[in-house]
Parts: C-alpha cells; sequence; structure tokens
C-alpha cells in the first residue's frame, strides 16, 4: 500500500483543515433529526417491562390485565419472538425477552405498544410476572474461581486470556504490588436509547435507530424476527453519543417486533432510568500487579491478575479482556511478562464497551504502580516511565514488533515542559476551589498535587477480525458544477466522521461540493464505528475509491466530465491481524497502537475529600490530524470522560441492583469541573494507515483517570487503590 | 385538555393534553418541536432549556398546564430565517456541536447570559452554563463559543 499523498489538492475545506460540520448548521437550530425526535403518522409508543430482580426463575406470565386497558395494541413475550430468542456481539447468549430465568435487573421480559406513553406504561404496570427469587452471582472474582450457581453453560468464564513473555520466575531488586479497582463507569450519552420501527407492505420492516453499527444490528435482529436479510433495512437515526454504548441492541429488536405485530409504526425512546438498565456498561475491574525492577527504576518483570465482571450476558466482554490482557503493561518495554485476564458472567449489570475498552482498567493499575515504583526507587515518575518507555520497535508482550512511531517519551517530556497553573495568591476566588461556592473552604486546608500518566490503545479491530468499510464515490457534473456524493452505512455519533469524510474527497478529487447521504443497509457494512477505527478505515475506504474515480479520470478535470458520471464502489480493509496464542497469547494482534500523555494538578481538600481539578494537559500522537478542530474535540472530550472517572462517576450496585440510575446520583462532570487544558497534538505518520494517520478518540479516556489520581495521591499521601476516588478515600474516615 | 401556548410568537394549541404531560412533551410530541432535547427529563441536564416568559426553565418540569397563556421561545426561534443567532454560528464555528444533544439547552442557556451579561468572565459563563451537561466536548469549545459570540455582539 502506499501512502504517497502527492498529487492531493491542498485546499482550506479539504485534509488538515477544519471546516465547519456538515451538520452543525440543523444541530444549533434544533433541527437535526435525533432518532427520538422521530415521528410517524398514526404511530405507537413501545414500553419495556423489566426484571426487578438480579436473579429469577420466571414462573408465570400474566398479561391478561395490560391487554384489556384501553389503547393498548399488543402485549408481547418471548412466545412472540418468531426466531432464534437470543443475540449478541460476540455470542447469542441474551434473550430477546427472557423465558424461564432472568440474570439481571433490568432484562427485558414484556414489551407492549399503545397509544401514548402513559397508556404503555400503565399496561406494564398491569402485567404479572411471577418470579422465585435465585441467589444472584455478584462477585466476579469468585465468579471465576467456580463459586455460585452457574450462569450460562459452559461455566462463569466468558474468556480468559494468558500472556506469556520471557522467563516466569524472573526475580528483581525491586518489587512493588498493589491491588486495584476500578468501578463501573457508564457512557451516559446524552441522547436516550430510541428509533422507529415502520412495517412495510412486504412483510418486512424499516427501522430508523441510533446505533454504532447498523449491519451487526441487522444482523442480530433478522435472526430474532426469522426474516431474511433484504426484509429488515437499517437508516441510521441522529446519534446523541455513543461511547461504546450503542454497540448492543436495545430497543432494536422489540420495535420491530411490536411494528410487525401491530402493523403500526412503533417508536421506543428510554427515559434515563431506563437507559441505564439498557444498555451495557464499562466493566468493573480488580487488579493484582506485581512489578519487579532494577535499584535504577529499569524494569524486569511484570505480572498480573485481572478479573472484569462482565455481568450478566457476553456481549463484547471477550474482546475487552483481549485488550486489558494485551496491553496490560502499559506502554512499556518489559521483557518478562506473565498476564491473566479473566472476564466472568454474574448477575451484575451486563457490562461491554466503552471508550478505551480494557485499557482503562489495565491504565490505572500499571500506572499507579509505576508512581509505586517510583516512589521505591526514589525516581521522579517521569524519569521512570521515561526510563522503560516503549518506542518505534519495542517487542509487546505479545511478541508484536511495534512498526510505527511509539513517541511515549516525546509525549511524557511535553506535558512535562507545559507551564504549571499559577499557585493560588491572595484571596481566593470560591469558584476556583474544591467544594466551588457551597463555600466549604477558603483555602484552608488546600493542598496542591501534581500528577502524570501515558497510555496506549490499540486502534481498529483486533485478533484477526476481517475489519472492512464499504463505501460508494460519485462524481458528476450538476449545475455546471462538479459534485461528489459519498454512501457508506457508517455511523456518525457525534465525533465528525462526515466532515472527515467531505475533506478527503474535497482533497482527493479537489471539487467543493461533497454530500455525504444517510447511512444506511442499502451499501455493505462500514464497520463499527468504535475501536477509534472510522477514520481510518472507513476514511481510508472513500480515499481509495477517490484514487479510482482519479484513475478514470485520466487527463480531465472533474469540471470536464460533461454528463459522464464516475461511480467506485469500494471495500476497503486494514492489514491483517492474527489471532492470540491460546497458551501463550503471542501473536500480531493488533493493527496499530495509539498513545496519549496527560499531566493533571489538582487542589484537594484535605478534611473534606474534595477535589478541584486545575490543569489537565495532554499530548498524543495522532499520526496526521485530519480535522485539527475536531482532533481536540476528541482529546478533551475524552479527558473529561476520564477525569469523570478519576473522582465521580461510578455506577453503584447492591447484590446486582443499581442503586443510582439518574443524572441526580450518577454524576458526570459539568463546566465547572473541566479545566482549561493545554494540548500539543504530534502528528508522526504511521506508514501503514491512510494519510499516516492514527485513531483519535480513545487514547485521552486512558491516561486523563490515572494522572489525576497520581495528582491527588501526591497532594495528600493517600494510596488511593480505587477509581473514583471519594472524599472518604482521601480523608480516611 | 386544551392548551393555549404562544411558541415562537405564534398562538398554537394543543388538544387533548394529559394532566401529567410536560410542556416539553408537548412541545416535541404535539406541536412538532423537537429542538428542544429529552436527555434525562429530571432537570438535571439542561438540554430541554426553553424561555418560559422570558425566563429560561427546564422546559421537562414544567406541567403543560403551567405555559397556558404564555409565552415560550425554543431553540427553534432564535434564528431569523436563515441567519443564525450569533450564539449558534459561533456555536457551530467553534467546533462546540458534536453531537449536539447537548447544543439546543445550551444555546438558549448562552443566549440568556448574553442578553443580561453581554461581556462575560470566563467564571460567568461557567456558572450560566453549569446546569448544562455535555459528554462529548469537555466543554472547551463550548466556552470558546460563548466567548466568541460575546466579542461579535
Ligand atoms: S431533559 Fe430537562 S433537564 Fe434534562
Ligand atoms: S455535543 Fe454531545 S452532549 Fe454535547
Amino acid at each position: 500500500m502506499t501512502t504517497s499523498t502527492k498529487s492531493t489538492v491542498t485546499r482550506t475545506d479539504g485534509i488538515g483543515a477544519s471546516p465547519r460540520r456538515p451538520d452543525g448548521t440543523a444541530k444549533v437550530r434544533g433541527e437535526f433529526a435525533y432518532s427520538s425526535d422521530l415521528w410517524h403518522e398514526d404511530m405507537l409508543w413501545g414500553a419495556t417491562l423489566r426484571s426487578p430482580h438480579p436473579y429469577a426463575r420466571i414462573t408465570g406470565i400474566d398479561i391478561a390485565r395490560a391487554l384489556a386497558l384501553p389503547g393498548v395494541y399488543a402485549v408481547l413475550t418471548h412466545a412472540d419472538v418468531p426466531g432464534v430468542n437470543r443475540y449478541g456481539l460476540e455470542h447469542a447468549d441474551q434473550p430477546v425477552l427472557a423465558e424461564d430465568v432472568v440474570r439481571y435487573r433490568g432484562e427485558p421480559v414484556v414489551v407492549v405498544a399503545a397509544d401514548h406513553p402513559e397508556t404503555a406504561r400503565r399496561a406494564l404496570e398491569r402485567v404479572e410476572v411471577g418470579y422465585e427469587v435465585l441467589d444472584p452471582v455478584t462477585d466476579a472474582e469468585s465468579a471465576v474461581a467456580g463459586q455460585g450457581a452457574e450462569l450460562h453453560p459452559g461455566g462463569n468464564v466468558v474468556r480468559h486470556v494468558p500472556i506469556r513473555r520471557g522467563d516466569p520466575d524472573a526475580a528483581a531488586e525491586v518489587v512493588v504490588t498493589g491491588r486495584y479497582e476500578v468501578g463501573m463507569q457508564d457512557q451516559a450519552f446524552l441522547g436516550p436509547e430510541s428509533g422507529l420501527a415502520v412495517p412495510a407492505e412486504d412483510g418486512g420492516v424499516d427501522l430508523y435507530v441510533a446505533t454504532q453499527w447498523l449491519h451487526v444490528d441487522q444482523r442480530q435482529i433478522v435472526a430474532a424476527l426469522d426474516l431474511p436479510e433484504d426484509k429488515v433495512r437499517l437508516t441510521l437515526g441522529g446519534v446523541g453519543g455513543a461511547f461504546g454504548g450503542r454497540e448492543d441492541l436495545s430497543i432494536q429488536v422489540h420495535a420491530c417486533l411490536l411494528a410487525l405485530h401491530t402493523g403500526r409504526p412503533v417508536k421506543m425512546v428510554y427515559n434515563r432510568e431506563e437507559s441505564f438498565y439498557g444498555h451495557v456498561h464499562r466493566h468493573p475491574a480488580v487488579l493484582y500487579y506485581e512489578h519487579g525492577a532494577d535499584r535504577d527504576g529499569t524494569l524486569r518483570y511484570v505480572r498480573a491478575r485481572i478479573y472484569l465482571d462482565g455481568g450478566a450476558y457476553a456481549s463484547s466482554t471477550g474482546a475487552v479482556v483481549g485488550n486489558a490482557a494485551t496491553l496490560g503493561v502499559g506502554p512499556y518495554d518489559v521483557p518478562n511478562v506473565s498476564v491473566d485476564c479473566w472476564g466472568a458472567y454474574t448477575n451484575n449489570p451486563p457490562c461491554g464497551a466503552m471508550r478505551g475498552f480494557g485499557a482503562v482498567q489495565a491504565a490505572f493499575a500499571y500506572e499507579s504502580q509505576m508512581d509505586r515504583l517510583a516512589a521505591a526507587c526514589g525516581l521522579d515518575p517521569v524519569e521512570v516511565r521515561i526510563r522503560n518507555a516503549m518506542a518505534q520497535g519495542t517487542v509487546m508482550p505479545t511478541g508484536q514488533v511495534v512498526d510505527s512511531p511509539a513517541p511515549v517519551e516525546e509525549l511524557l517530556r511535553r506535558v512535562r515542559a507545559k507551564p504549571l497553573p499559577p499557585e493560588p495568591s491572595g484571596e481566593p476566588d470560591l469558584r476556583t476551589l474544591p467544594g466551588g461556592v457551597s463555600n466549604t473552604t477558603h483555602g484552608e486546608g488546600v493542598v496542591r498535587g501534581v500528577g502524570y500518566a501515558v497510555g496506549i490503545k490499540n486502534i481498529c479491530f483486533s485478533e484477526g477480525f476481517d475489519d472492512y468499510a464499504t463505501v460508494r464515490v460519485r462524481l458528476q457534473v450538476v449545475g455546471g458544477e462538479p459534485a461528489a456524493t459519498v454512501h457508506t452505512a457508517a455511523c456518525e455519533v457525534g465525533q465528525g466522521l462526515v466532515t472527515v469524510l467531505q475533506q478527503i474527497v474535497r482533497s482527493e478529487l479537489g471539487v467543493e461540493r461533497v454530500t455525504v447521504e444517510p447511512s444506511d443497509t442499502t451499501i455493505g457494512s462500514a464497520g463499527s464505528t468504535s475501536a477509534s477505527r472510522q477514520t481510518y478505515v472507513t476514511g481510508g475506504a472513500v480515499r481509495e475509491a477517490c484514487l479510482r474515480i482519479r484513475d478514470a479520470l485520466g487527463a480531465l478535470s472533474p469540471a470536464e466530465l460533461g454528463d459522464k458520471v464516475l461511480d467506485e464502489t469500494v471495500e476497503w480493509r486494514h492489514r491483517p491481524t492474527e489471532e492470540l496464542h491460546p497458551e501463550t497469547g503471542q501473536g500480531n494482534a493488533h493493527v496499530q497502537y495509539g498513545f496519549a500523555a496527560h499531566r493533571a494538578v489538582v487542589d484537594v481538600d484535605t478534611e473534606l475529600g474534595l477535589v478541584k481539578v486545575v490543569a489537565l494537559d495532554c499530548a498524543q500522537d495522532v499520526g496526521k490530524a485530519i480535522n485539527p478542530q475536531a482532533v481536540l474535540g476528541q482529546i478533551q472530550g475524552g479527558s473529561a470522560q476520564g477525569l469523570g472517572l478519576a473522582v465521580m462517576e461510578e455506577i453503584k450496585t447492591e447484590g446486582g441492583v443499581i442503586r443510582n440510575p439518574s443524572f441526580t446520583d450518577y454524576l458526570i462532570p459539568t463546566v465547572l469541573d473541566m479545566p482549561p487544558m493545554s494540548i500539543d497534538v504530534l502528528e508522526l505518520a504511521d506508514p501503514h494507515a491512510p494519510y499516516g494517520l492514527r485513531g483519535v478518540g480513545e487514547p485521552p479516556t486512558i491516561s486523563s483517570t490515572p494522572a489525576v489520581v497520581a495528582a491527588i495521591r501526591a497532594a495528600t499521601g493517600r494510596a488511593l487503590t480505587r477509581v473514583p476516588v471519594r472524599p472518604e478515600h482521601i480523608t480516611g474516615t | 385538555m386544551r392548551l393555549n401556548v404562544t411558541v415562537n410568537g405564534r398562538p398554537r394549541q394543543a388538544d387533548d393534553v394529559w394532566p401529567g404531560e410536560s410542556l416539553l412533551y408537548v412541545l416535541r410530541e404535539r406541536l412538532g418541536l423537537p429542538g428542544s432535547k429529552n436527555a434525562c427529563e429530571q432537570g438535571e441536564c439542561g438540554s430541554c432549556t426553553v424561555y418560559l416568559d422570558d425566563v429560561p426553565v427546564c422546559s421537562c418540569l414544567v406541567a403543560a398546564g403551567q405555559a397556558e397563556g404564555r409565552q415560550v421561545r425554543t431553540v427553534e426561534g432564535l434564528a431569523e430565517g436563515d441567519r443564525l443567532d450569533p450564539v449558534q454560528q459561533s456555536f457551530v464555528d467553534a467546533g462546540a456541536v458534536q453531537c449536539g444533544f447537548c447544543t439546543p439547552g445550551l444555546v438558549v442557556a448562552a443566549h440568556d447570559l448574553l442578553r443580561r451579561t453581554p461581556r462575560p468572565s470566563d467564571e460567568e459563563i461557567r456558572e450560566a452554563l453549569a446546569g448544562n451537561l455535555c459528554r462529548c466536548t469537555g466543554y472547551e469549545k463550548i466556552l470558546d463559543a460563548v466567548r466568541t459570540a460575546a466579542d461579535a455582539s
């Protein structure tokens, strides 16, 4: 593959520029149609009855009273699922509607359709479900050890990945150990799960939905509905954020079932509480680490055991386990590695994809360990990281040789070199203090701390997955002007893919007018909007289609096309990866690695345990910034989510039951919580990637959390082995 | 019940409104104005912010009946024809819009701030927008947008 961009036209609205989003105007006017805004003549409202128990046997379902309610059009149970009542991203282990057993609090049991959302809600209240409550499995570690009920045939281990490299018995002069915990984080996208299913005359259904991958939804829906693929057509509705939380199905099959059953369009919209039950979360984790090093801080070995709680169904747990294991030692060169990572079935809420996908949990542990190692060796935390930093040519614990820039050292040097925020002086502005205007301190008891972290993430799908994107690009003269259209099934979820695809076409074809058509399943798959992969893969496919059109144009300029239409459909894939060896975890499993480093500065009210993040600076290598403004937006937004995990965000469960399913009790950062960020964007080309680019979205989420916690440690001297850090962890009460 | 309310300068009527419906629901589902968003419906996110008689409110917390006979201005009523309000324009220009689900509420909140305080300090901007959640941007470009809009007006 060539990455030459010689003949690419330089433009102010092309690659490397930051033109406005094509959907921006509609979004600021309130005219952009999100999936929850859809409306259809005659439409009904769907609603879902969910299990109140984390684990129970269903002894009976009585829908008669619900059906009798005026305004109700359908009340459906598992008996109404015409196809296979099982779906899932990696394993089809999750019922569309529960049959004999419910495995988590919030599992769908019955769906209804009615003429008003309130009627639908009342109908749900009239459904009677008998439950025999069972003892839930709520601890991943004991689930892996085989304790408690077997929740799925074959046991409660979803996946175990061992990584073995070098000497398993390596010893060292300095040894630091730790046990770390990561709480369950929620994607908390603002646009609720929603969609509209419209029954069609051919016996099929058209579904408009917010999702991250239309074709993988379609695959699961047709199996459940027992319909051929061409009878279930999906179009992307406007997506209000995703962050991994829309990879699994939510309303998709339910809305289609209700629409086909009633012959009427059916709209479903979760409210915020239901949204907490209706999508997977970030895996909570328990991580045991041992680092051995020479006295000068040079790492000799890392041993780790990582337990990820997958909850009731597998979702993407297998791939998350693969990431946590293969990236388990972080962006460091370690000669001897022994990592075991398990994903477990429990009766906790199902967990799956969230930005950072396994790399986040590992990073909190390995970066905490690097700080411990620095302390044990009497070294500066940045120094110990630089001493062990991986680089191009480093051999990963999987045996994979890193064959593109890996500027870990430079990223660390850059964040360290940034000016520190001024020390507070004089009469402090309450708004800048921990606790803010709630007037909890005037500066007394407030201590400042500085912390560093660096992280690594695999970009694109790994472990031998056939990862490709299909695109169609057409070029013709319209109204005397050359115009191009791009059609893909790739999901714009807010990140700005639609802008980036326009930029690529403008630069490659030298035309200004580029329309990105709505994403739907009338074209082949573009793969998932996840793993920071869309600019790389769908962007790479668009580039390839443009190059073919340029070939077809020959010496002509686009304006000289006359009435000819140049039309190219391309299926483009990145270089292949390999599966991991099942016993040693060896293999060239990843396509590309992304890196970011953060320095956090915090003020901590040590008496009350309140934290104010004063600065959160970042350096990240993006290979090539296709749209610099959007790159910064990803780094800022990703860093904010990492900050959230560090100090506030956690779904709290008790016996498998979510205790805080609302924005009143699940807190995400507000504008008062986010400090200004100074950001360095490096562009060290990856020779294997289109334009040399590197996926952007996830790395900043990974290093931000451990940097903030390191800063709180520096301020307080506390060990802080769990995120999110709570006031009582700081005050010790 | 029947509801009479003036929305974006036009008298509107909604029939068969249920007692429990919020102003947000009536705007979105009965009056064809889905611009105001429904991210929490609990008063915690600000995505549903509209002017009610010139005061910004979370329309999800306003019972539809409370709007009877009053003036409502939504995000759809800020632009003049094709000309965006300066706040809207600066949100687009600054890259303050990603998924955009928070945008309608933030645009109304920022519009209100600049009406009251044409040259706000950063602290004042943060305070004014503290009730509006955004999950995508980390807020930095939203601050940029409000600063730019303040300079432009
Ligand atoms: S929807 Fe009204 S405040 Fe969230
Ligand atoms: S842009 Fe997505 S929530 Fe703000």
